[in-house]
């Protein structure tokens, strides 16, 4: 019994030994606490759970202060940049972040409609150019026929006073 | 019983913008002047009567008639007269109603002029105006009744139109007073500035329908309104800039632009309205696109719609507010119909808006305006997506998720870094005709200055390539548009003998929209000065001191002197107030004062930052937290922000040349009519 006793106690103390190194450790890795611009750095990326639009390094409110003394433990305690991003995405879901997780969804939209923008409009140049080149190999000249130049634009009222002022000369 | 009266006048002024469109629409149909005429004058009563209505909704807000709801969420006894009257648009149903009042001052503006020569577009202006109208006031009357007064029922204390039965009138003892953040002079001009440019870009886009209903699809629908487009256009960039300087001295967070829903809201009209002025210049001097100008129009008016549309509808929260919203529905439908209708009329005209030329050369002065507009648009659905991703994504696979400021900023820099390198060759460019030798030989010497400036700044300022790109950019489109401007004013000061300030002035004075347009392009790019300064350099710290400790940033130190707290009862507010030295290299700049404003009535807070102001950069110092009875100290976040006032001095600048490019040119019909005048005389004479 009092082996066992022993026994037990020298692997308590072992196991307590062990802990207290670890935990040393831990502290040392911790280094300084972590300063108010390095949970902004984080904070600054994700965007507050309750307020609309607002990012949690500036939000003013009582539970993103909360949210940004989490962070700052979670420094603390050596998660990762994206480990903290994580536990917020867990907790609250993706809207924290500040950027939708499927980024190829959020790009391919815009980047497809400037394409068929692009073509859309290189044809239009194709299909104009077409018979004005044709013109202007006749011509043997590169300037703007013309004919094709619009006149200044007026409207049936200017013509009709314009004629009657002819008319009165 | 005044709350009561208002809502009977604007249950008349329903009716009465009901008749003018019908009276319109019937008086064509049956080809009867004198009706169309009472429809033009219902159309003018339709401003008396609004206005009586919102002069009785200012009495009830500043006379403190807290039993109407509108009053008691918007007002309280320690605001001052005036933020009671600019109360008004400071809730949903005020702003509905000042919507609808600006609507109609614009459309008996539009109706009082001179119709003899587009008669046949009177009916239809007064149409698409007065359905605008209606659908508004329709807004107010049925589901945001700014009159709505509080009653006493045995179900509890709710806001009626009219007194239910066994109920008393419920009067609070004071409001819950404007929210502290709509106090400030900026947000109180804000509104007013960008429902100015929604609602006048209603009236080029009725012209524009009442063009394709009557077929007269020629160039005149665009003369006649080019000049409420150019105003549309000052109104919403004043707005917007306003909103930017009101978030930079507000809100607290160092920046003037969060790419925002709301904020997008007002930028997409912005967007395809700047495009529309662009691009009418090519159907005005070429006759070419006139599908798309149409269509541009009828896109910057649904997005005016959708504009307000997202923010009065609670979408933005959550696709279900939206769904529960009274109002979300109505004005979805609303900006369907008037779209596909739009979109069916230019479908049905297509024929008759055929161009009268055809394009000549890629680097023609239409073919860079129409790359200009083809990066618009892309800007423009870059907006629009950022903005109802969300929403799709919400309603689809149930995840919320948020689209922030990296992918607007990712997706647009590389459109307007385009936009301004387009900037910088246009305006070289002829109409018709353009080489690459031609613009080569234009280009050449202020492209090589441009470099040497960028050069410079390697090796003086930065080596961010981005900001380089930028600076370059900035460079050039300056360097090309002063150029431009030169060329004009020597040619002027051989030709007239002028001096170069007089040959200037005359310059911009006989071609306002170029020259105007040009100045706009300069402050464009003081504008990129400061947004580059602020996107690319800014740099911040935060941290907590006690008196007579410092915190350094950049070059710049912050030493906490002291920090006082009071309260101002008659204003309902509590003022904490630091006082802080700064410090440049060691050199003594002053002291700065950042304060936090808490009002009680709304349980709301305001930062208000200390600035210091340079050309080179701004130090922006926001106080966070304090001890008020220790020696604990104060928090403070501290940001420089490079450049940041090149913006202001770019937005006020930009002002000055809207206003240049959409002053009254002397209209070359009248003109001409004075022209025929003076013939006639001498004709008369010399008989």
């Amino acid at each position: 019994m009092s082996k066992n006793f022993l026994h037990k106690a020298q692997n308590t103390l072992l196991i307590a030994a062990l802990l207290a190194l670890f935990g040393t450790l831990t502290v040392s890795a911790q280094g300084p606490a972590p300063t108010d611009d390095e949970v902004n750095a984080i904070a600054k990326q994700l965007f507050c759970p309750v307020c609309e639009s607002t990012p949690l390094d500036v939000c003013p409110t009582e539970a993103c202060r909360q949210w940004r003394e989490l962070i700052r433990e979670m420094l603390a305690d050596g998660k990762s940049e994206a480990e903290i991003k994580q536990y917020f995405v867990e907790h609250f879901g993706a809207q924290v972040l500040n950027e939708p997780p499927n980024k190829f969804a959020s790009y391919a939209v815009p980047v497809a409609a400037f394409l068929i923008g692009a073509f859309l409009l290189f044809r239009g140049f194709q299909m104009w150019l077409k018979p004005v080149k044709a013109d202007t190999a006749l011509e043997g000249g590169s300037g703007l026929p013309e004919s094709e130049a619009k006149p200044i634009p007026q409207d049936d009222y200017i013509a009709r006073l314009e004629e009657e002022v002819k008319k009165q000369k | 019983m005044i709350a009561q009266f208002g809502f009977g006048v604007l249950v008349v002024s329903f009716l009465v913008a009901l008749y003018s469109v019908f009276a319109a629409i019937y008086g064509e149909y049956k080809k009867s002047p004198s009706l169309v005429e009472s429809a033009r004058r219902a159309m003018l009563l339709t401003w008396p009567l609004l206005t009586l209505t919102a002069g009785v909704l200012i009495y009830l807000l500043v006379n403190n008639h807290y039993e109407v709801q509108f009053v008691y969420e918007v007002t309280s006894r320690s605001m001052p007269t005036y933020l009671k009257v600019t109360a008004w648009w400071g809730g949903q149903a005020g702003s509905l109603l000042f919507w609808s009042w600006l609507m109609s001052a614009f459309t008996s503006l539009v109706t009082l002029r001179k119709w003899d020569r587009d008669r046949e577009f009177l009916p239809w202006v007064i149409v698409v105006s007065g359905v605008t109208m209606s659908f508004f006031i329709g807004m107010n009357l049925f589901f945001e009744n700014p009159f709505a007064q509080l009653y006493q029922t045995f179900e509890g204390i709710g806001p009626h139109t009219f007194q239910p039965a066994d109920s008393i009138l419920f009067t609070p003892q004071d409001g819950q007073g404007l929210n502290p953040l709509l106090r400030h002079p900026g947000m109180v001009i804000h509104p007013p500035m960008l429902y100015l440019g929604f609602v006048s870009f209603v009236i080029p886009y009725a012209f524009a329908l009442a063009a394709l209903i009557t077929g007269r699809t020629d160039d005149r629908w665009i003369r006649l309104t080019r000049r409420w487009a150019l105003w549309a256009w000052l109104f919403l960039s004043f707005g917007l800039v306003l909103g930017g300087r009101w978030a930079y001295d507000v809100l607290g967070w160092g920046g003037y632009w969060g790419w925002d829903p709301v904020e997008i809201a007002a930028f997409m009209p912005w967007l395809t309205g700047t495009a529309f002025l662009h691009s009418v210049m090519i159907q005005e001097k070429r006759g070419m696109f006139k599908h798309w100008n149409m269509l541009l129009i009828i896109l910057t008016y649904s997005l005016v719609i959708f504009g307000t549309f997202l923010t009065r509808s609670g979408v933005l929260s959550s696709v279900h507010a939206f769904a529960e919203s009274a109002i979300g529905p109505l004005f979805f439908t609303f900006i369907g119909l008037t779209l596909i209708t739009s979109v069916a009329l230019l479908i049905y005209r297509w024929d008759s808006l055929r161009s009268e030329t055809t394009m000549t050369s890629m680097l023609s002065r239409e073919a860079l305006f129409l790359l200009n507009n083809l990066l618009f648009m892309s800007i423009l659905i870059v907006c629009f997506w950022g903005v109802i991703y969300p929403l799709i994504s919400e309603l689809f696979s149930g995840q919320k998720i948020t689209v922030g400021p990296p992918f607007y900023e990712r997706a647009t820099g590389p459109l307007f870094a385009a936009l301004m390198l387009l900037m910088g060759i246009a305006p070289l460019s002829a109409w018709g005709h353009s080489t690459v030798k031609t613009l080569g030989r234009a280009i050449w010497k202020p492209a090589v200055i441009a470099v040497i400036i960028t050069v410079a700044l390697f090796f003086t300022y930065t080596k961010n390539a981005i900001a380089l790109t930028g600076f370059f950019l900035v460079a050039l489109v300056i360097l090309v548009t002063v150029y431009e401007y030169w060329r004009g004013a020597n040619a002027r000061q051989k030709s007239q003998g002028e001096n170069i300030f007089t040959a200037f002035w005359n310059l911009t004075g006989r071609n306002r929209r170029r020259y105007g347009g040009y100045i706009i392009h300069i402050s464009m790019m003081l504008m990129a000065i400061g947004i580059l300064g602020i996107e690319l350099f800014q740099v911040e710290t935060q941290g907590r001191v006690a008196v007579g400790e410092s915190l350094n940033l950049a070059n710049y130190t912050v030493e906490y002197r002291e920090i006082a707290s009071w309260d101002d009862s008659p204003k309902g507010v509590n003022f904490t107030r630091a006082v802080v030295d700064i410090y440049e290299n060691g050199v003594y700049l002053g002291e700065l004062h950042p304060r936090k404003d808490f009002y009680f009535e709304s349980q709301q807070s305001m930062t208000i930052p200390g600035q210091y102001a340079t050309l080179r950069d701004d130090l922006y110092i926001l106080l966070i937290d304090w001890e008020p009875a220790s020696v604990e100290g104060a928090t403070f976040k501290i940001y420089v922000n490079p450049l940041v006032n090149w913006l202001w001095l770019g937005s006020l600048l930009f002002l000055v040349g809207i206003v240049i490019a959409a002053w009254a040119e002397k209209d070359p019909e009248r003109v001409t009519v004075r022209a025929g005048r003076r013939i006639q005389q001498t004709s008369a004479a010399d008989d």
